[in-house]
């Protein structure tokens, strides 16, 4: 089991697809939930499409500890083209799980995860956001994912937290809102755990 | 009001609550956000500020010189190269006596060529005159930068101030944060009404003209006067904002150092890795401390050799090489520092985290364990090592 006094998430993704953003928003909303939070980039000479990882720490106390995560709870890939290039369960604590962006289903994925035993789960974001948004844009489906797979935060409160941040930011165009509201939705409901 | 932000939007929220007159600007990773975020702010009409973009650092330093010596409150921000590039204008501004605030984003000089964070670039301005404040986190970074002017702008000092926080570290971690109220902020800055300045017509001044060999020599010792002065402006400044934030700063903080035997000097995000450390080593009965420089420039030596007296052992970490052969730069100020003492601790000086290279709990765990191991048998082994880095021996 995963202990809730410190909760700590490493990211996967390609330059662009918004893996800092959706860390950050995590940061952000886990913040709005009274938690210590860290959001935080690994940053290199990226580019658009080069991996990049990022990380969250989420605790019930203020946590000074200022290193990147080795041995983190959960894992979130973002694209899944990385599961070849990246030992992306490197240091996963063993009551852990890694989430995906992928069509394929848990059992399918398991097998590209260089012998990881835990649990695993699947989530469609790019089907996702393409019908929530119009575009290629996982990381508000992967934000729900993780939310909803690690249990860190209550959802109810983190749509209603991220619906009003979204009214603050998105003022002038409510479509967006609207469509990334649809999108955390649909990721709760649909994520696979296997 | 409680919050989350990064270091950097920390330190633009800041300079927008004390709303300068001119912002000198230039952009350099990590420290962009901050002209960014500031450039948001002058085009929406939430600050005064004159935001003057120019083409070098040397040309944003040269816009802070000339705006202070014409009596404005002037701020910048910059990192690594964009601070080498100024260089030549920090002795100007502290020569000058203009209470400039700098926000610098630690970041690692070339080359080669890095973008993250060392204090390779403050550490080479460290005898530029300017006062150095290094913070450990984004509220630090905030907090640090409220209090700057209040302590440069004062008669008996009257010198620039470098409020440093590491790069990506801490400009780009979100994290939790206190933000005080805008009206308390500039209520505590208050206005800057210098005595002397360029346009003052009842007695119009020059600003940086040559100096000869009779006066030069004296303008220098009321300029290391005006250093000396600060430690004691700096107690009071804190002592001051502790009464509006509830946070309480000093020279340097000293962490579970009451009955040390082993202690660790470092500066910046690291020491809220060592704090993990120290706590986990506590558990299991060991005497470890830490004691983290917040001022570096003045230098609080006789402070830190009082701290440190009742140690055994103790390592200085800096989080730059000096390549004087002999340590790095806090490397050299400490271990001069107690060398008054009359029964000293066994010293020793790590370099680590060169370029970014990260410090996990389990180093600083480490460097204690060799402390215990020198404390118990007396042999210090190599005095000066540098560690993280790829090498077939231990490197601690």
């Amino acid at each position: 089991m995963v202990n809730h006094d410190l909760v700590e998430i490493r990211w996967h993704g390609r330059g662009g697809q918004g893996a800092k953003s959706a860390c950050l928003l995590l940061a952000d909303a886990a913040g709005m939930q009274g938690k210590f939070v860290q959001g935080f980039p690994e940053y290199g000479p990226e580019r658009m499409g080069a991996p990049i990882t990022a990380y969250n720490r989420i605790s019930e106390k203020r946590c000074n500890i200022h290193s990147n995560i080795y041995y983190p709870d959960y894992v979130a890939v973002v694209d899944e083209t990385l599961l070849d290039s990246i030992d992306v369960t490197a240091g996963l604590k063993t009551g852990g799980a890694i989430i995906i962006n992928t069509p394929g289903s848990p059992q399918e994925i398991r097998p590209r995860l260089r012998g990881w035993e835990g649990t695993v789960c699947t989530i469609d974001a790019r089907r996702i956001s393409e019908g929530t948004l119009g575009k290629n844009l996982p990381n508000t489906p992967m934000l729900a994912a993780v939310v909803k797979v690690s249990g860190v935060l209550e959802t109810e409160r983190l749509l209603m937290d991220i619906e009003a941040s979204f009214k603050h930011k998105f003022a002038t165009k409510p479509q967006v809102i609207q469509g990334n509201m649809e999108a955390l939705k649909k990721s709760l409901e649909e994520v696979q755990v296997g | 009001m409680s919050s989350r932000l990064s270091g950097n939007e920390a330190v633009a929220y800041a300079m927008k609550q004390i709303n300068p007159d001119v912002f000198g600007a230039f952009p350099i990773t990590p420290s962009t956000d901050i002209p960014e975020y500031f450039a948001g702010f002058a085009a929406n009409g939430e600050v005064n500020t004159e935001f003057v973009t120019v083409e070098s650092e040397h040309s944003s330093m040269s816009v802070c010189i000339a705006a202070q010596a014409a009596g404005a409150r002037a701020i910048s921000a910059t990192s690594s190269c964009g601070l080498a590039l100024m260089y030549e204008l920090l002795y100007v501004a502290a020569s000058c006596r203009l209470p400039i605030t700098l926000a610098c984003v630690n970041r690692a000089l070339s080359g080669p060529i890095n973008i993250n964070a060392d204090h390779s670039d403050s550490m080479g301005a460290r005898d530029s005159g300017w006062i150095q404040i290094y913070a450990e986190n984004n509220q630090e970074a905030y907090d640090n930068f409220i209090q700057a002017m209040p302590i440069g702008e004062t008669t008996s000092v009257r010198l620039p101030v470098m409020s440093c926080m590491d790069g990506f570290i801490t400009s780009h971690a979100v994290e939790n944060i206190e933000l005080l109220e805008t009206e308390t902020v500039r209520k505590f800055i208050g206005e800057y009404n210098p005595e002397h300045y360029l346009l003052k017509k009842e007695n119009p001044l020059a600003v940086g003209p040559y100096d000869v060999s009779p006066y030069y020599m004296e303008h220098k010792v009321q300029e290391a006067e005006a250093m000396k002065a600060a430690k004691a402006r700096i107690l009071e400044v804190a002592a001051a904002f502790e009464k509006i934030s509830g946070r309480r700063y000093g020279l340097f903080e000293e962490y579970r150092m009451e009955d040390a035997e082993l202690a660790i000097v470092l500066i910046g995000s690291t020491a809220g890795t060592a704090k993990a450390a120290v706590d986990r080593l506590r558990e299991h009965g060991v005497k470890a401390g830490l004691v983290k420089i917040r001022v570096f420039r003045p230098f609080p030596g006789e402070e830190l050799a009082r701290a440190l007296s009742r140690t055994r052992a103790v390592a200085v970490m800096d989080k730059s090489e000096g390549f004087s052969a002999n340590g790095g730069p806090v490397f050299a100020e400490t271990r001069s520092a107690l060398y008054d003492l009359k029964e000293r601790p066994y010293l020793i000086n790590i370099v680590y985290g060169l370029g970014g290279r990260d410090v996990k709990v389990e180093d600083i765990e480490k460097v204690f364990a060799r402390l215990a191991d020198i404390a118990t048998t007396g042999a210090t082994g190599p005095l000066y090592v540098h560690m993280g880095h790829r090498s077939k021996e231990e490197t601690v």
